[in-house]
């Protein structure tokens, strides 16, 4: 059974708030699985980067990517049953920063869940983001689905302590991507025995969704699209038939299944990130299912930007990636590939020359 | 300089009238020395692109282009369809400092604007150049 939701049915939904224009969702089928009652829907945002410049001044672009968000979720039809939020709220870990990001996003009508993201951690070690959001590793159940929340943007002690004169240095450096003095990320030994034991409750068919900032493989070091710990944390979700992984930071669509995990990515609301192939100078791992999303426009502010939503279909994810100026993309999971696979552009004959990068 | 070199170039034709090949060679030197103040320049672009320009609204360039990626210097001059005209590195830079970063575009030939320039090339070094190209 299809369910359609067309423009017109969002706008119905619409407060007024969005002219009819800016709507990004043209046509949205939402499959659900035969005689089922399970299935369910959330959305995902991720990336605002909110960035204060000074007294009651923030960046406008990135404000409006999560404010533009934060609306159009609101209009999905049928409601999420909750919004998880991919980390990264703030640009430098500044309480101004985190509560601006929160207060735009208790506009949301949902219940939302957060991810610690480097930029929320780095100046405090994640202090003020916990005094407001609580703990950054958990589990919870839903409908069916086993959901785990893990910090994975931690790191070596040695770069986190000793190593810089003041915290909100530390966050400098780790805000930069391509920081050559930067460390890789890890979830770590105390989150690894915690999720070991999170996961003896769970019986092996039991589907598994868990949330990580930072991809839970290795693609590219240089930019942490990398966790150190990945093949350890892939080790301990191996016995479970049914795994996806979604993560953010990476700024960019990506997808990739290796062995019974199913990886997806999520776009940033703030500004997107170009895939690591196109540095030239050195070799990265992007994997090879993921079909490349379009290069961005920097002329169109929100372009290659975006939020996802995420039908949970008999245990694996369909993910749609709503981009206010591309067309949006599904990438859902395949039984019969036993992987992710984009809706329109998976086959080579298929992707367009728009979708080359330098 | 410019006196030496003519000396040792015709040096080298005489000599290779006489069968003998020299190049005209550069010292090791000059060649240190020139690739020093080239590095110099590089770095300060290096800093200017990561939060050195002293923006107010404190956005940098490689918080879109990390590693300078997708500036493909290589294709400029182009085309660049949304100013409608031909345009060189240095205006798409010009383009982006007004824009996302909210700040006073920088003269063609200002230091900043060939330190960024370096910079942006250095980290595409080796790749084919492919002027016009989208
Ligand atoms: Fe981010
Ligand atoms: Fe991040």
């Amino acid at each position: 059974m299809n369910k359609r939701i067309d423009r017109r049915s969002f706008l119905k939904r619409s407060s007024g708030l969005l002219a009819a224009a800016s709507l990004p969702l043209s046509l949205i089928e939402i499959a659900f699985g035969k005689g089922s009652t399970d299935n369910f829907t959330f959305a995902y945002l991720s990336d605002s980067h909110i960035t204060h410049i000074k007294g009651n001044k923030f960046v406008h672009n990135w404000d409006r990517g999560l404010i533009r968000a934060v609306a159009e979720a609101n209009l999905m039809d049928p409601k999420p049953d909750f919004v998880f939020y991919g980390g990264d709220i703030a640009q430098l870990g500044k309480p101004e920063e985190i509560d601006h990001g929160l207060e735009i996003l208790s506009g949301l009508t949902p219940n939302v869940h957060y991810v610690m993201g480097e930029h929320d951690y780095y100046v405090d070690l994640g202090e003020y983001w916990k005094k407001r959001l609580g703990p950054d590793y958990y589990g919870f159940d839903h409908k069916g689905v086993h959901f785990i929340v893990l910090n994975s943007i931690l790191t070596y002690e040695a770069w986190m302590h000793g190593k810089w004169d003041s915290g909100m240095q530390r966050m400098l450096q780790m805000a930069r991507l391509d920081n050559p003095q930067g460390s890789p990320f890890m979830v770590g030994d105390r989150q690894r025995e915690w999720l070991k034991k999170d996961l003896e409750k769970v019986s092996r068919e039991t589907p598994i969704v868990v949330f990580s900032h930072s991809p839970l493989q290795k693609i590219y070091k240089g930019w942490n699209f990398w966790t150190e710990d990945a093949e350890q944390i892939q080790a301990l979700l191996k016995p479970f038939s049914k795994v996806t992984v979604i993560y953010g930071h990476v700024h960019q669509i990506q997808y990739n299944q290796i062995g019974n995990i199913s990886f997806n990515s999520a776009m940033a609301t703030a500004w997107p990130w170009p895939y690591p192939s196109t540095y030239k100078q050195t070799d990265s791992l992007l994997p090879k299912l993921t079909v490349e999303m379009n290069r961005a426009d920097p002329f169109f502010e929100r372009d290659a930007t975006g939020w996802q939503f995420i039908n949970i279909h008999s245990g694996n994810v369909e993910l749609h990636y709503l981009l206010p100026n591309n067309r949006n993309r599904i990438v859902a999971f395949d039984a019969e590939a036993g992987a992710p696979v984009d809706a329109k552009h998976q086959k080579m004959a298929k992707r367009t020359a728009a979708q080359t990068h330098y | 300089m410019r006196m030496n070199k003519g000396i040792i170039h015709i040096s080298a034709c005489l000599m290779l009238a006489t069968g003998n090949v020299v190049a005209d060679e550069f010292t090791q030197a000059d060649l240190d020395r020139w690739q020093n103040e080239y590095m110099t320049v590089m770095d300060k672009g290096e800093r200017l692109f990561h939060g050195g320009l002293g923006n107010q609204n404190t956005v940098s360039c490689d918080q879109c282009h990390p590693n300078a990626t997708n500036t493909h210097p290589e294709t400029y001059p182009k085309f660049q369809q949304q100013l409608g005209k031909v345009a060189v590195l240095g205006e798409m830079i010009n383009w982006c400092i007004m824009n996302p970063l909210q700040s006073k575009a920088l003269a063609l030939d200002s230091d900043e604007m060939i330190a960024l320039q370096a910079y942006i090339h250095y980290e595409r070094r080796n790749v084919k150049l492919a002027p016009g190209k989208h």
